[in-house]
């Protein structure tokens, strides 16, 4: 079973295509590159297939860091080595990146004049409600069970409420969450 | 300590502990940039965040906005070197020395044992930016809007974005 069709000319790879590629999926993502980038590197390009992709978005996620920059030089690594892997991520975080910043010196530029501060008030509500729906739908994607309501809620209340750093929070929920997922793998099994 | 050491080591170290994706580090950018340093305060941490979000380009860009407001163009440098290449590295030595396992069972494992945690932090950033907009009845009824047509339809983000910028401009929000 295939779940993309071959490429019908495959596109010689190199540093300066794997940065033209990633700079165009970086400009053309609002609001998170991956979609993006699934479709360009696996239906316009046909560089990687599906399943391929798939196991790629597996391990950037899995390992700490930005997923996408994870993804990008892994891929780039694979195809031309450190310059590839160099190019893919200049790509990616150059030009949106110059985007970002002209916005960011646009807005302390004009902050004071009129309508200025409501319509970043309006945004901000706005990025919470999409911040808070991308919690929604992962919290969705979950196996109901009681460990992980307890370890999200803890998770929360460390940071938010109590502003404890991150690395002592993760330092003590990440071997408690792996300890009650084996736990939990060894009561199924047995 | 130079800030931009304290801006680098800090952002390495957060980049290292993104398990869930930069945003879920927002909250830990947020103790060390408003609580600790009082480098930026609430409501600029905010609205920068959400200003990154009218922009294309990777999430993680909003980390170099921090940066920038805090030590100008070399701090955004400095910042979203920091965030993105230590922990591309670790991609590259795991692709390099790992790839030859890619259906091994830790895989599967740690993203289960992982998930729950980064919900919550997930949750942990959406309450640290709503902490720094002015609370009134037409930011928390713009959240729950935004909340539903983003669960209910498939509207590009950015065009819930830019009702926003326009709601709010007008004061409606």
């Amino acid at each position: 079973m295939t779940d993309s069709p071959p490429p019908t000319a495959p596109m010689p790879i190199t540093p300066w295509t794997l940065f033209y590629t990633f700079a165009s999926m970086g400009l053309q993502g609002f609001g998170g590159v991956m979609a993006w980038a699934r479709r360009i590197l696996v239906e316009d390009r046909g560089w990687v297939d599906n399943r391929e992709f798939t196991e790629l978005l597996a391990l950037s996620q899995i390992l700490p860091g930005p997923n996408i920059c994870n993804l990008a030089s892994i891929l780039g690594y694979r195809w031309c080595g450190f310059r590839g892997a160099a190019a893919a991520v200049t790509g990616l975080l150059g030009p949106s990146g110059l985007i970002v910043l002209g916005l960011g010196a646009l807005y302390e530029h004009f902050q004071n004049a009129p309508g200025v501060a409501g319509a970043v008030h309006g945004m901000t509500a706005v990025a919470v409600g999409l911040v808070f729906a991308a919690g929604v739908k992962l919290a969705q994607s979950q196996p109901r069970n009681l460990r992980g309501p307890i370890l999200g809620v803890a998770a929360l209340v460390a940071v938010a409420v109590l502003h404890w750093p991150l690395v002592w929070v993760l330092g003590v929920l990440i071997p408690l969450a792996l300890l009650l997922e084996w736990r939990s793998g060894k009561a199924v099994q047995a | 300590m130079s800030i931009l050491i304290q801006l680098f080591l800090q952002f390495v170290l957060i980049s290292l502990l993104a398990f869930g994706g930069a945003s879920a580090t927002l909250p830990e950018m947020h103790r060390f940039l408003v609580v600790q340093h009082h480098w930026v305060d609430d409501h600029t941490f905010s609205s920068l965040y959400a200003i990154s979000q009218a922009a294309p380009g990777p999430n993680v860009l909003f980390v170099a906005l921090f940066g920038w407001h805090v030590a100008g163009l070399a701090g955004a440098a400095v910042t979203l070197f920091a965030m993105c290449i230590p922990a591309a590295l670790l991609a590259l030595m795991v692709e390099h020395y790992m790839s030859r396992y890619p259906h091994h069972r830790w895989h599967f494992v740690l993203r289960r044992a992982l998930a729950p945690i980064t919900i919550g932090l997930v949750f942990a950033t959406a309450l640290i930016v709503f902490q720094g907009a002015p609370v009134h009845l037409g930011a928390v009824l713009t959240v729950i809007a935004t909340t539903w047509i983003t669960l209910r339809t498939r509207f590009n983000a950015l065009w819930l974005i830019l009702a926003g910028a326009l709601l709010g401009g007008l004061g409606w929000i």
